[in-house]
């Protein structure tokens, strides 16, 4: 296990919760001023001076993923389909199979939901490196409502076989995942926020792996397997439980294909308990991951998966959204206590 | 495959179609069960891009710099595989286990099981997207081959299709060919009355692209619409539409909906193989 040097956000002057600190500036409804963590556009555009594979498509979202950002630099190597995902992600393929290395962003609900047949059949089935860069997933777009929410990609896109499926829970960590990506030979799925995302990482993880979780903080009364936006709150929640006397260790489990089972196993047999946290249906994703580790290995092992309880979730700001779902810092903390006590409701909840 | 030659042998083509439909039916004897008139209307088609267009090297199959071939309307692939075999990519006894237990070869093509074959197909609607990143692909990297797709007609009604005619305009592709099969029906039914496709040329030119339209049986027709193409590189996608007939051939099979997918049995099977030894209506317009 790697021992990152992990932001405090009650220090961190980048952490910004859900209110903007910077002057906000909105582009199609989104604002993108002053975001830490929507990085890719400049990432690329830097792996690509150095990497003639590096290509960048969007639909229409240029501005509102900062892709744009690449396009500036390198205006041959970058192409905006319009709005048109499928087209988009099957002429990625296309595109990886001459030698180059798709880059291809849009909102998760259309990158999963819509495009799941391209991502599948002309993407994973093939073994082209197209790397799709999923943002605004989980419920992330709040009051856009339901059509812009992505809370069932993880548990389509974890059944494609010979795909990498991988949440970036900050900017620091989504350049790791690109730089990492480079030597990816298949297709690649990241799951990406809405850009504001709160720090976790100080700087990008040069130890960064695919399947290789990171234990954030230790602790043996029991374990939070949390991914991509849900890391922050839960290391947040970590330190609300040692207030009240319990020790959780944390373990942002960042790629759910492959997963990382050792890990798992090594929370079920070394603390008192597993709750997984993620931004997604409870069913199909991080939290339905764990389970089958569990059950494959035959462990009794106390867990509760939390997340969204097989529901649309309502209308309200994300902030809002996270505390009604208990996945803010505060509810996190109590479905844990909850759980740790063996009073909580059975099953997946939210 | 070489350069093309400058010399056309139209008898050589129709050699090489009759030999897809003659292949096509001992293939689908072994599956039991096969996409024949589906790839009839295509047999002239793929023997002209075969034996006379791409620029190909069956020793280099994935030379950077070759022309790529979609067969978005996959399930020709039947035909497709015994042109390869014959070209060289691969050895033509591994056809002898179509479809079977871990054969190389099902009914649509798998690009990382089959030799030769420059992107897996099967869903429809998706091979003409595939063609624009190609072509785009050739361009970021200063390569000049061509992209030629083949599309069904029916499959035109997958709405996939039209988003990758417009960026197909949209970004100038001038390296993208189409083909349409024009071969009328779909399954349920001739396309003018399951999902009408017409006036199709008019549709193409509205969109941006080069239209020619041809009898798509006619050999002469074909490499004559192939010798029209503008040079690769940056200007208006072009589409051949090519007017066939499902199930070109086998008299019993011509525009019948009952073949799309059949399985002739013993008696029938030695008749098609006669009708086309025979060489019925092959050479029809073939000029020469």
């Amino acid at each position: 296990m790697s021992e990152p040097k992990v932001v405090d956000s009650e220090q961190s002057d980048v952490f910004t919760g859900v209110s903007d600190a910077g002057p906000k500036e909105t582009v199609k409804g989104i604002a993108t001023k002053s975001i830490p963590a929507f990085v890719a556009g400049e990432e690329l555009a830097d792996l690509a001076d150095a990497d003639p594979r590096v290509v960048v498509m969007t639909a229409d979202l240029a501005s509102a993923n900062r892709l744009a950002d690449f396009g500036a630099r390198h205006p041959s190597r970058f192409f905006d389909l319009g709005i048109a995902e499928k087209n988009m992600i099957t002429a990625a393929a296309g595109l990886a199979s001459t030698g180059l290395m798709p880059f291809v962003g849009t909102f998760a609900s259309f990158a999963a939901l819509l495009g799941f047949e391209q991502i599948r059949t002309d993407c994973a089935y093939p073994g082209m490196p197209v790397r799709v860069l999923a943002h605004h997933s989980g419920m992330s777009l709040g009051y856009y409502g339901t059509s812009h929410h992505a809370l069932e990609d993880l548990a389509a896109m974890r059944a494609v076989a010979d795909l990498t499926v991988a949440c970036a829970a900050d900017g620091n960590q989504l350049r790791a995942m690109l730089r990492a990506s480079l030597a990816v030979p298949g297709a690649v799925y990241l799951r990406l926020g809405r850009g504001r995302d709160p720090q976790v990482y100080a700087s990008v993880p040069d130890d960064f792996a695919f399947g290789r979780a990171v234990r954030l903080r230790e602790g043996a009364d029991g374990t939070i397997i949390a991914t991509g936006s849900m890391v922050r709150p839960s290391l947040d929640a970590a330190g609300l439980l040692a207030e009240r006397g319990l020790a959780v260790r944390i373990v942002d489990l960042h790629t759910i294909k492959p997963l990382d089972v050792a890990e798992v196993l090594a929370a079920a047999g070394e603390t008192g308990g597993i709750v997984t946290v993620e931004e997604h249906n409870v069913i199909g994703g991080l939290g339905s991951a764990v389970a089958e580790v569990l059950a494959d290995h035959r462990l009794g092992v106390p867990l509760h998966r939390h997340g969204v309880a097989d529901q649309y979730v309502l209308i309200g700001p994300p902030a809002a959204l996270y505390a009604h779902y208990r996945l803010d810092a505060a509810g996190i903390a109590d479905v844990v206590e909850e759980t740790l006590a063996g009073s909580g409701e059975l099953g997946g909840s939210a | 495959m070489t350069q093309p030659t400058a010399a056309m042998d139209y008898a050589r083509l129709a050699d090489r179609a009759r030999f897809i439909r003659l292949e096509t039916v001992r293939l689908a004897r072994i599956a039991g069960a096969g996409h024949y008139s589906s790839t009839f209307s295509a047999a002239e088609l793929l023997a002209a891009l075969y034996y006379h267009q791409l620029r190909i090297d069956p020793a280099q199959p994935r030379w950077p710099d070759r022309d790529r071939f979609v067969l978005s309307k996959g399930h020709a692939a039947i035909g497709l595989y015994p042109v390869l075999a014959d070209l060289g990519y691969f050895d033509p006894a591994e056809l002898d286990d179509y479809t079977r237990l871990g054969s190389p070869f099902g009914d649509h093509p798998d690009m990382r099981k089959v030799t030769g074959i420059d992107f897996s197909s099967g869903s429809l609607g998706h091979g003409l997207s595939i063609g624009v990143g190609m072509a785009l692909g050739g361009r970021v990297q200063g390569r000049d081959f061509r992209v030629y797709v083949m599309v069904g007609d029916g499959e035109l009604a997958e709405g996939q299709i039209w988003e990758a005619i417009m960026a197909a305009s949209h970004f100038r592709l001038g390296s993208l060919v189409c083909i349409v099969d024009r071969n009328q029906l779909c399954i349920d039914g001739p396309t003018e009355q399951v999902m009408a496709v017409e006036p199709l040329d008019a549709r193409f030119a509205a969109f941006g692209w080069q239209v020619q339209r041809i009898d798509g049986h006619d050999l002469a027709a074909i490499t004559g619409a192939f010798g029209r193409l503008a040079p690769p590189g940056t200007g208006a996608p072009q589409v051949i539409i090519a007017d066939t007939i499902k199930g070109k051939g086998v008299a019993r099979m011509e525009l019948d909906l009952n073949w799309h997918v059949g399985n002739l049995g013993p008696d029938d099977y030695e008749a098609v193989r006669a009708e086309l030894l025979a060489g019925t209506g092959l050479l029809a317009g073939a000029g020469e």
